[in-house]
């Protein structure tokens, strides 16, 4: 089993889904020679050619409006902006088309598209390229937004976007591209969309997270076990649809929560989560729900941005908070 | 000051009083394929007007009448061939019906009922595009599968003249034009974006020439007579057919009526302005082609006018006795698969 980083295990399923299915075309800014700014559709134009694996001009609204076009007439785009900053003249496409033609249409008419982007920050890249800004995605009915944190889920839960027959928005968390890799098993199995992960059980507290978080919640789930307080940690991977009852069930479990984003903080997605647990689990709740997040400014510059991003100590202090909490 | 009225350097066959003015092309030789283009708007007309009067009365949503512009939707899509791919905007109900969209699901859309959309004709054609311009890139889109899939298809698109200001149509026409996609934009000028005359919308002196930009071939044809926009769309259709790329058609009309149900034209335009275009109307003057030419008689039309309007009659019986969708329709095909997430909700308003 080869040992891959989350980049090189996106690439292997992008490789594997050409491979397996003709109708897949992949298309976007720099995604054929260049093999994209990060590498993600590296060697596939040489492989699949220039039909499958298309430059496009550059026109986000064209990316997204064409798979759109394309989708609804029997081809599987996998189509890519290059950065989360550059998605918004794509969000028309979105909202206005890619999740509602099928419910428009009673059904006549899907879209089976993938629209990847990098997000978040952390890797001291320029401005309009490092914000997450998932929660605006979220919000819109009809449309999956999908966000792997491990190169397994990754390389997984690209499968099932790309096989799904509805449109997926697959968020990559840029920082964990190359920062960690583990062994990946490139059989073409696709992970289940829709369903949160527990990546960790633990009776004291449930940490909720997605994407580049999972990392600072880990190591401070980690710190916390020493001192006795076990977390379980979710990872939503499908944001939405929103697997509410594995969260609400560990929540039941343990009583206490600790939500952690790195989006800003107000009507981020979190806030979805903390409603849900105030509507089902309140009985369960020994202390209140707390976030962790961004705040509410603007994603600062580099020499900034470590102070906007959530640290593993906000998260070991807030976590200390709510098991404080009486 | 922009020319707006059809000069005799924009393609057209027939004048405004049905004079021949230059060679026509063959299919507008027979007589069948003339009355059945006639046909065609006169239904569009009849299906207009008794649109616009179910509005008024409170049975029918906010509706966009074609009147006066009935020879372009027509006239693309009886260039069209079936396996071709249409994307209306929402003032091409001619051409839909001619694609094969019938009066009934027209009146359940413009009710407000999704099924409308659900066409049992054209499958692959698309739905009625409310966001101005943003369907030219699905006709890209479109046109580059079947392209990739060798289908011998063309995406067809058509939009209003203040769709040409906008980035979707110049983006669109951009990736057509580097990719040689098979797709076809047409453009309805009726000189109106709702209360913008088509002067204010671009200092460009036509809008075909947007073409220009991204290397595709544009041309003006006046969009009154349904022969040259049959014969201007097909032209493009068989170049695109033939791997030659796209092409942008603008056609020149004017728009006799308000922008929709909810628009009153009175606040921004002049009855004056409004009269002499009712002398180049497409109706009229292809009427007055078949009856000078083609011995198109009083009891013809009457024959004719009493077959739509019967039509119309009987469809919108049904469409007023077709009641609403069940409430959790909303859900049922939002995904192909119902998420679990939205299996309560969809429960719970069945349960009230």
């Amino acid at each position: 089993m080869a040992e891959l980083t989350m980049i090189e295990a996106i690439r292997a399923a992008l490789f594997r889904a050409l491979e397996e299915d003709p109708d897949i075309v992949i298309f976007g800014e720099d995604v054929g020679i260049d093999g994209g700014v990060f590498r993600a559709t590296d060697g596939l134009i040489q492989r699949f050619g220039a039909a499958r694996v298309r430059d496009t001009p550059l026109s986000e609204t064209v990316i997204a409006g064409v798979a759109v076009g394309a989708a609804a007439h029997g081809l599987r785009p996998v189509a890519e902006i290059q950065f989360m900053g550059f998605i918004y003249s794509a969000i028309d496409q979105l909202v206005n088309h890619a999740a509602r033609l099928r419910n428009r249409t009673r059904g006549r008419l899907g879209c089976p598209m993938v629209l990847r982007a990098p997000f978040g920050g952390g890797v001291k890249a320029p401005e309009h390229h490092s914000e997450s800004m998932e929660a605006m995605l979220a919000h819109i009915p009809g449309l999956r937004v999908v966000i792997p944190s491990s190169p397994t889920r990754a390389y997984g839960l690209l499968l099932a976007a790309i096989r799904d027959p509805d449109p997926v928005v697959f968020l990559e968390p840029k920082r964990l591209y190359r920062s960690v890799s583990e062994a990946v098993e490139d059989n073409g199995k696709a992970l289940p969309l829709d369903r949160a992960f527990v990546l960790r059980e633990g009776g004291d507290v449930t940490l909720v997270t997605w994407g580049a978080m999972v990392q600072e919640s880990r190591e401070a789930a980690d710190l916390l076990a020493d001192e006795g307080i076990f977390a379980e940690m979710i990872d939503l991977g499908t944001l939405k649809p929103y697997d509410r009852a594995t969260v609400r069930d560990s929540v039941r479990k343990t009583g206490r929560c600790v939500i952690v984003h790195e989006a800003p903080l107000t009507a981020g997605f979190g806030a979805e989560i903390a409603a849900d647990l105030a509507e089902h689990c309140l009985t369960s709740l020994l202390a209140p729900v707390r976030r962790v997040a961004g705040y509410d400014t603007v994603m600062p510059y580099p020499r900034l941005e470590r102070h906007y991003m959530p640290s593993t100590a906000r998260v070991v202090n807030a976590v200390r908070s709510v098991m404080e909490f009486t | 000051m922009v020319e707006q009225q059809p000069s005799p350097s924009i393609s057209g066959f027939l004048d405004a009083t049905a004079e021949v003015r230059r060679p026509l092309p063959d299919f507008a030789k027979d007589r069948a394929t003339l009355v059945e283009m006639y046909a065609a708007m006169v239904l569009t007309r009849a299906f207009d007007t008794k649109a616009i009067a179910l509005q008024r009365t409170g049975r029918l949503g906010t509706y966009a009448s074609s009147l006066g512009q009935e020879a372009i939707g027509v006239g693309v899509a009886s260039a069209m061939r079936p396996e071709d791919v249409f994307l209306p905007s929402f003032r091409e109900h001619g051409a839909q019906l001619v694609r094969g969209v019938t009066l009934d699901e027209l009146l359940l859309y413009w009710g407000g009922d999704e099924r409308g959309n659900d066409f049992k004709g054209p499958r692959q054609d698309f739905p009625v595009c409310i966001p101005v311009a943003s369907q030219f890139p699905h006709a890209a889109g479109v046109a580059l599968a079947m392209k990739q899939k060798g289908e011998p298809g063309v995406a067809v698109a058509v939009a209003g003249d203040g769709a040409t200001s906008k980035g979707d149509f110049y983006e669109a026409m951009n990736i057509v034009g580097a990719w040689q996609l098979p797709a076809v934009f047409v453009i309805n000028n009726n000189q109106w974006a709702i209360s913008v005359r088509r002067k204010d919308q671009t200092a460009a002196e036509t809008l075909a020439q947007k073409a220009v930009a991204a290397g595709l071939p544009g041309e003006q044809v006046d969009g009154n007579d349904v022969i040259a926009v049959r014969e201007a769309v097909g032209r493009a259709l068989d170049r695109a057919r033939a791997g030659e790329g796209g092409a942008l058609i603008e056609c020149l009309s004017y728009r006799l009526g308000d922008h929709t149900t909810a628009d009153d034209a009175s606040r921004y335009r002049e009855e004056e302005e409004v009269s002499p275009r009712w002398k180049e109307e497409p109706v009229a003057r292809l009427r007055k082609y078949l009856t000078d030419a083609h011995s198109w008689s009083k009891t013809d039309e009457e024959e004719l006018l009493r077959s739509c309007r019967e039509d119309v009659e009987t469809a919108a019986e049904r469409y007023l006795a077709t009641g609403p969708e069940a409430a959790r329709a909303m859900f049922d095909t939002l995904f192909a698969e119902m998420p679990a997430d939205l299996a309560a909700p969809a429960e719970g308003l069945e349960n009230g």
